[in-house]
């Protein structure tokens, strides 16, 4: 992981003080709503339905044993006892005070955490795989770079205030497990045929209001260049982005309006002007990032006799074998492998954490992967570096505090936001309706059968619980003061990513659980063997789902 | 006249600023003129000494690059305080097009900007919002606003190279 030096431990205590003094400022009246609205969004805090909102970042998704323990104690202190991991593998309070929430960060930045930028319209927290420098089908480990996009884009004096919020993510292996085509830049470092590394650049991807894919505008960036391109993509951004209308002011509508092509020749103009600048990368730089993201020190072990042990350990214990194969990874290393750790029990908010569970996984974290902890956007986390030979002994350790269930990857896995029970935007409740589907769905033979669906569900059309590009994806509407479901098939956020269209007329809450019941049963008798929901999908497109649902439904 | 932040103090100012449609013929004081009436008039706009541009945030610095050696007073307006693009436009006055002159923020802009706008490369500020004929307290003192932080990753208007280099030195 990063390790924090005396310049980043400044930087964040003095920001620190400046926001304990922003929010006196406040709290006497000197400074009005309308100014310290940015002043504390530009620090993570909302003014939510209930309470305020504090959104922690987490670069990457790479958080530590100790980090987890200081966010427990922060939950108890100033919270209910509970957090909540979200799609952009952030973590947030739900109840804090406005008046606590300088002290709440004080207590962050000793453990070298913040919450700079993770709201507000700015360059927020830069996302990436979970399996980041872990998986085999990995090229590049991604951290690296995205470390140096933190720095960068850390307070950056011209970009603080940009049209719209502004989302960069970083993805280094084959599979693309960061869904960089639904972020305003998609970064994919690889390696070209002369063995350089660089970077394929995509703009204008994001979901909300107007779902779009991100469009290549740079086959190939060398990797020095890194910061001064994405400085003139963000200056062109900044220019001549919509400033009339917040819901066409991302990126994507001027990459749209332009056109791609005239997007990226007007940023290879301005690049160029600027090429070869002091912010280009230097080697010394790029091998000091990369020197925080070496291997752990891996032990020697002989997988095939772990094997052996782990086959008979799962002949006793079906259920190991059911968690093994659904929520383990395998892993580059021979004898290691990656474990998730599920936070979609049924009956609680998919991501929601309490006090208690984030000391839990600090010992997990410690006991078994080297004090290390993975966010994944899918609102799960990851121990990164286990040996196959603790996975019984992780297996019952999880299972005791609730994160063995083996569902990652099927139906009940959902990204699901907040929704209308938090967020003053929602236009309708998520929650409840992911508890029914879980309760419906609770046959895991039944789910394994269905094999990987990615069900995704927001409460409005901002879309936090990326309802476009799930396999099957549900938006909570308002209709004249009365929630309702719509329902969109065939998204996507992996490499062949998609966005998912409407079903038709939208639906109650209570009858999402027979709808989704009846989508997959066309599934079940349509596919052809070895086809996943999405597959057939796309084979047979939305018209026999919709004929079943509504010629039943009428 | 409203007062000017300069040199981390505050001094009176000479100084208007015309309006954007401004025709005719200038006033014999110091003044900006908005970047059409330079355009259409620089010919007969001699003297920098008096004679100063100002932009607002939709318009192009580019359209000035070849006068910026002649002048010596620039500014630009924020017409709100979210409107970040006068950001970028100080930042290619002074980085792109070399200018040495006084560059001057003018609008609405908050205290807490202060920092960003000196690193984009402005060193006055004419800001209704500042409120500059007041008493300051000592938590509220405007050097310290120009100089919130003293780590900064970034290249900028006054700090050429970027943190990752000077670690390295």
């Amino acid at each position: 992981m990063y390790i924090y030096d005396q310049h980043d431990k400044t930087l964040i205590r003095e920001r620190v003080a400046q926001y304990r003094r922003q929010t006196d400022d406040y709290l006497a009246g000197r400074i009005s709503d309308g100014v310290f609205l940015p002043l504390r969004l530009q620090n993570g805090l909302y003014i939510q339905r209930h309470a305020p909102m504090l959104r922690i970042n987490i670069p990457y998704g790479m958080v530590s044993a100790t980090q987890l323990r200081t966010l427990a104690n922060i939950t108890r202190k100033y919270d209910k006892g509970y957090a909540h991991f979200t799609t952009r593998q952030n973590i947030q309070l739900h109840w804090p005070r406005l008046e606590e929430v300088p002290d709440i960060l004080a207590e962050l930045a000793a453990v070298d955490m913040q919450s700079i930028q993770s709201s507000g319209s700015c360059i927020r927290n830069v996302t990436s795989d979970e399996f980041a420098g872990i998986n085999a089908d990995e090229i590049e480990d991604p951290r690296p770079w995205c470390e140096i996009i933190r720095q960068w884009s850390t307070l950056h004096p011209e970009f603080a205030f940009l049209p719209r919020k502004f989302k960069i993510a970083v993805t280094g292996a084959e599979s693309d497990r960061a869904a960089i085509q639904v972020h305003d830049i998609g970064l994919q470092v690889f390696k070209n045929s002369n063995n350089e590394v660089g970077f394929k650049v995509l703009v204008g991807g994001g979901l909300g209001r107007s779902p779009a894919i991100g469009q290549v505008i740079k086959d190939f960036l060398p990797a020095k260049h890194l910061l001064t391109y994405l400085e003139a993509i963000l200056r062109v951004y900044n220019r001549y982005g919509r400033r009339d209308n917040k819901y066409k002011a991302r990126i994507k509508i001027l990459v749209k309006a332009w056109t791609a092509e005239v997007f990226a020749e007007k940023v290879e103009q301005e690049w160029l002007q600027e090429i070869d600048s002091p912010s280009t990368l230097t080697d010394a730089v790029i091998n000091h990032a990369k020197a925080f993201f070496t291997s752990p020190p891996y032990e020697n072990i002989d997988p095939e006799s772990c094997e052996t042990t782990l086959q008979a350990f799962a002949a006793e214990h079906i259920a190991f074998g059911k968690w093994r194969d659904r929520n383990v990874v395998d892993h580059k290393v021979a004898g290691y492998c990656a474990v998730h750790l599920s936070l979609k029990p049924t009956g609680v908010a998919p991501g929601d954490v309490t006090d208690r569970q984030l000391e839990a996984i600090a010992d997990l974290a410690d006991r078994y992967s080297f004090s290390e902890i993975r966010v994944t956007h899918h609102q799960n986390l990851v121990l990164g570096d286990v040996k196959l030979n603790d996975l019984p002994e992780l297996w019952q350790a999880a299972k005791q505090q609730g994160f063995a269930t083996p569902s990652i990857g099927t139906l009940v896995d959902m990204i699901c936001c907040p929704g209308g029970d938090f967020c003053s935007l929602a236009n309708a409740k998520s929650i409840p309706v992911a508890e029914a589907i879980q309760r419906r769905f609770d046959d895991l033979d039944y789910l394994y059968d269905l094999g990987d669906i990615n069900l995704n569900i927001s409460g409005c059309m901002n879309a936090c619980g990326h309802h476009h590009v799930g396999n099957i994806g549900i938006l909570g509407v308002d209709k004249k003061g009365e929630e309702f479901y719509q329902i969109q098939l065939g998204g996507s956020a992996l490499n062949d990513a998609s966005l998912g269209k409407v079903l038709g007329p939208s639906f109650y809450a209570h009858e999402i659980p027979d709808v989704l019941e009846r989508i997959l049963s066309i599934y079940v008798d349509q596919r052809i063997e070895g086809e996943t929901f999405l597959d057939t999908h796309r084979r047979i497109g939305t018209a026999p789902f919709k004929e079943f649902i509504y010629a039943k439904a009428a | 006249m409203p007062k000017l932040l300069k040199d981390k103090g505050i001094v009176d100012n000479s100084w208007q600023v015309l309006e954007k449609d401004f025709t005719g013929t200038l006033p014999d004081a110091p003044c900006f003129v908005p970047l059409d009436y330079w355009l259409a008039n620089k010919d007969k706009l001699q003297n920098p000494k008096t004679v100063g541009v100002w932009l607002d945030s939709e318009q192009e610095p580019e359209e000035i690059a070849g006068d910026i050696k002649n002048l010596e007073h620039l500014a630009v307006n924020f017409p709100t305080f979210t409107d970040g693009r006068g950001f970028s436009i100080a930042r290619l006055i002074r980085h792109r097009y070399q200018f040495a002159g006084e560059l001057r923020a003018i609008g609405q802009i908050a205290p807490d900007q202060l920092f960003y706008l000196t690193r984009c490369g402005f060193d006055a500020f004419c800001l209704d919002a500042l409120a500059l004929d007041q008493e300051v307290d000592e938590a509220h003192r405007f050097e310290d606003y120009l100089s919130s932080f003293s780590v900064t990753y970034q290249a900028s208007a006054n700090e050429q190279q970027p943190l990752f280099r000077r670690r390295q030195a």
